[in-house]
C-alpha cells in the first residue's frame, strides 16, 4: 500500500516532503514559546485549508462557510467535556458525524436543488451565519457569553484529555496535518479523486459520462465537513473558549479559505505552502509595525489586504504552481 | 401589545426595507452586468456613510443634501475600481475574483477604522426624534424621508437604464456579451460604468441609511451579508427583485425583532435566504437559471 502510494511520486517531492517533515519534527526543540504558537497556528491553517482543498480544489465546489464545521466540531466536544465530562477523542466521535451531517444537509439543499456557483457559496455563507446566531443565543452553550473550558494546573501532558503544553498540540496538529496530506494524496490518486476532477472540469461532460455527480459531490462535502471538524475539536481544547461571534463568523471562514487560494488551488502542497506564506506573513508585519513604532489599530490588516491583493495580481494560480515550476517538480495542476 | 404596534413596526421594516433595496440594487446590477459578485459591497456602503459623517461634524450638512455628492464620489471609487483592478479579473475564476475583492473589502475596513476609529458614530439632525401621526399610525420622519429617498434614486436608476443610449447599451452588455462586442461597444468602458453605478447605489443607499442607523467599520461585512441576502431572495441580477427583496428582508427583521429578540433578527433573514433557495433558487422575480 505505502509503496503503492509514493509509486509516480516525483523523487524530488518526496524528498521536499520528507525533509520538511523532518524539520517540522525537529522544530519544537528550537524554537521558543512566541515561535511555537505561530507554528501550531501555521499547522491549523495547513490542516483546515487542506479539508477545504477537498471541495474546492478537487470538487470544485467554492464554500465560504467552513467556519461552520469548525464551530460545530468545537462546540460539540467542548460542550461534552464541560456537561458531562467526556473527552476530546470520545467527543470527536461525535463531533465529527455532526459535522459531516451539517455537510450532508448543505450539500443535500444546493446539489439537489441545483444551487451553483455564485448561490452555493452564499448559501454557504448563510448556514454558517445562522450557526452563528443561533449559538449566540443557545443557553446549553454560553449563549454569547462563551463557553469556557476548565483549564486546570497540569504537571504533565494529558494526551487523552488534551491538557498540557502547546507542544503536545503541536504535534497533535503535525500529525493531523500529514495525516491530511497523504489522505488527499490517496484521494486524490482514487477513483473517487478522478471523478471530482472530472466534476470540477466539466460537470454536464461527467454527467454525461456515467458519473453520478450527485453522489460525488456528497462524498466531498462530507469528508471536507468531517476533516474539518477535528480542527474545531482541538480549537476548543487548545484555546479553552469558545465565542460563537468569532468562532462561526465570515471572518474565519475567509481565514481559512485564504491559505489554499494564496498556495495553489488543487494542488498539495498549496495550503500548506499559503497557510506558511500568510501566517508568517501577518506575524513579520506585526513585528515590523512594532519595531518601527507604529501602534494604529488596522494599520497591520491594511498591510496584509495589499499583500494580498500583490498575490493575487501576480502570481493567479497561486505560489506553489509557480514554485513547483521553479524547483523543477511537477504536480498535477488545477 | 395592540395591532397598532405591529402595523407602526411593520411600515418603519417597509421603510428601512426600500433603502436596503436601493443598496442591493448596486450588487444586481454590478453581478447582471458585469458577473462579479462584489464581495466589498457592504464597505463601500460604510464609506459612503463615513463620507457622509465627515461633511455632518465638519460643515453641518443634512446628509440628505450630501446625497448627490456621495453617490457621485462612489461612482468615482466604483469606476476607478473596476477600470484599473476588476477589469483584470473578469476572465478569471469566480474563487479569484473573490479573494480580489475580499482583499479590498478589508483594506477599506482598516483604512476607516484607522481614519474614523472603532466606535459607532452616527448624526443628530434636528428631525431627529419627529413623527408625522395619520390616524393611529405613527410614522417616523427620518425612516419617511430615508424611504421616499430611496424611491426617488431608483426610479432614476430605473429612467436610466430604461431611456438613456449609454443604459440601453449597458443592458446590451448584460444580456449579450459577444454580441455587445459584434456592434461596437465598448464593454470594458461599460463595466467600469456600471460598477460604477453600482457604487452610486450603494453610496446613496448609505448616506441615507445613516438617518437610521449608526455606522462603524466592522458593519461592512455585515451589510454586505445583508445586501447578499437580498439580492439571492429577489433574483440575483434582477433590478425589481433587488427591490421587494430589500423590502421583505426589511420587513422580516422589523417583525422578528418586535416578536423575538433584535439580536436574533437576522437569523431570520438567513432562514428566509434558505428556503428561497431550496423553493425558487433564482429568487422572487429572477429569471431561470441554467
Amino acid at each position: 500500500m505505502i509503496v503503492r502510494l509514493v509509486d509516480g511520486v516525483p523523487r524530488r517531492a518526496l524528498w521536499l516532503a520528507i525533509g520538511l517533515l523532518v524539520l517540522a519534527l525537529a522544530a519544537p526543540a528550537f524554537v521558543g514559546d512566541y515561535l511555537l504558537t505561530v507554528l501550531i497556528l501555521i499547522l491549523y491553517f495547513a490542516y483546515v485549508g487542506q479539508a477545504w482543498n477537498i471541495m474546492m480544489g478537487f470538487a470544485g465546489q467554492l464554500s465560504l462557510g467552513h467556519a461552520l464545521y469548525v464551530g460545530l466540531g468545537a462546540y460539540t466536544a467542548a460542550a461534552l467535556y464541560v456537561h458531562f465530562g467526556i473527552g476530546p477523542w470520545l467527543g470527536l466521535l461525535v463531533a465529527a458525524p455532526i459535522a459531516a451531517l451539517a455537510g450532508a444537509f448543505v450539500g443535500f439543499l444546493a446539489f439537489r436543488f441545483r444551487v451553483a456557483g455564485v448561490y452555493f457559496a452564499i448559501l454557504t455563507i448563510a448556514v454558517a451565519e445562522f450557526a452563528r446566531i443561533g449559538f449566540d443565543h443557545l443557553g446549553w452553550t454560553g449563549a454569547s457569553a462563551g463557553l469556557f473550558l476548565p483549564v486546570a494546573q497540569y504537571a504533565r501532558n494529558d494526551l487523552w484529555h488534551l491538557r498540557g503544553h502547546p507542544a503536545m498540540f503541536y504535534y497533535i496538529l503535525l500529525a493531523a496535518t500529514v495525516f491530511a496530506f497523504v489522505g488527499c494524496y490517496a484521494l486524490m490518486q482514487s477513483r473517487v479523486g478522478y471523478f471530482w476532477l472530472a466534476i470540477r472540469e466539466d460537470e454536464e461532460a461527467a454527467k454525461a459520462s456515467g458519473i453520478d455527480t450527485f453522489h460525488y459531490k456528497m462524498v466531498a462535502v462530507i469528508i471536507s465537513a468531517g476533516m474539518t471538524s477535528f480542527a474545531g475539536v482541538i480549537y476548543a481544547f487548545y484555546y479553552n473558549n469558545l465565542f460563537a461571534e468569532q468562532i462561526f463568523g465570515i471572518g474565519r471562514s475567509i481565514e481559512i479559505i485564504l491559505g489554499p487560494i494564496v498556495g495553489g488551488i488543487g494542488t498539495l502542497f498549496g495550503p500548506v505552502l499559503g497557510s506558511f506564506v500568510l501566517t508568517g506573513l501577518a506575524e513579520m508585519l506585526t513585528a515590523a509595525l512594532a519595531a518601527v513604532g507604529v501602534d494604529v489599530p488596522g494599520a497591520k490588516q491594511v498591510f496584509y489586504g495589499i499583500c494580498l491583493l500583490l498575490v493575487i495580481i501576480l502570481v493567479p494560480d497561486g505560489i506553489w504552481p509557480w514554485l513547483a515550476r521553479k524547483l523543477g517538480l511537477k504536480e498535477r495542476q488545477p | 401589545m395592540s395591532a397598532d404596534v405591529y402595523l407602526n413596526v411593520a411600515i418603519g421594516g417597509v421603510l428601512t426595507g426600500l433603502v436596503y433595496g436601493l443598496m442591493a440594487l448596486g450588487l444586481s446590477v454590478i453581478f447582471g452586468v458585469v458577473r462579479v459578485v462584489n464581495f466589498a459591497h457592504g464597505e463601500m456602503m460604510t464609506i459612503a456613510m463615513y463620507l457622509a459623517i465627515a461633511a455632518f461634524s465638519a460643515f453641518h450638512l443634512d446628509p440628505l443634501l450630501m446625497l448627490v455628492p456621495i453617490a457621485v464620489t462612489l461612482f468615482a471609487f466604483g469606476y476607478v475600481l473596476q477600470a484599473g483592478l476588476i477589469n483584470l479579473f473578469i476572465t478569471r475564476a469566480e474563487h479569484s475574483q473573490f479573494l480580489l475583492l475580499v482583499a479590498i473589502a478589508l483594506i477599506i475596513v482598516n483604512v476607516l477604522l484607522i481614519l474614523f476609529g472603532p466606535d459607532a458614530q452616527n448624526v443628530q439632525v434636528a428631525y431627529a426624534f419627529d413623527s408625522f401621526q395619520i390616524g393611529r399610525i405613527i410614522i417616523d420622519a427620518t425612516k419617511l424621508y430615508a424611504g421616499v429617498a430611496a424611491i426617488v434614486v431608483t426610479a432614476v436608476l430605473f429612467a436610466f437604464f430604461r431611456y438613456t443610449a449609454t443604459g440601453t447599451a449597458i443592458r446590451a452588455c448584460a444580456d449579450n456579451y459577444t454580441g455587445a462586442q459584434v456592434v461596437g461597444l465598448d464593454v470594458r468602458r461599460l463595466y467600469a460604468l456600471t460598477f460604477g453605478l453600482g457604487a452610486a447605489c450603494v453610496g446613496a443607499a448609505g448616506t441615507i441609511l445613516l438617518l437610521i442607523f449608526d455606522v462603524t467599520p466592522a458593519a461592512g461585512p455585515a451589510y454586505t451579508l445583508l445586501a447578499f441576502v437580498i439580492v439571492i431572495t429577489g433574483g440575483l441580477g434582477s433590478m425589481p427583485g433587488a427591490l421587494v427583496g430589500g423590502v421583505l428582508i426589511g420587513l422580516t427583521e422589523a417583525m422578528a425583532g418586535l416578536l423575538f429578540t433584535p439580536s436574533a433578527k437576522s437569523m431570520f433573514a438567513f432562514a428566509i435566504l434558505v428556503l428561497v433557495l431550496l423553493l425558487r433558487p433564482q429568487g422572487i422575480m429572477g429569471r431561470g437559471t441554467a
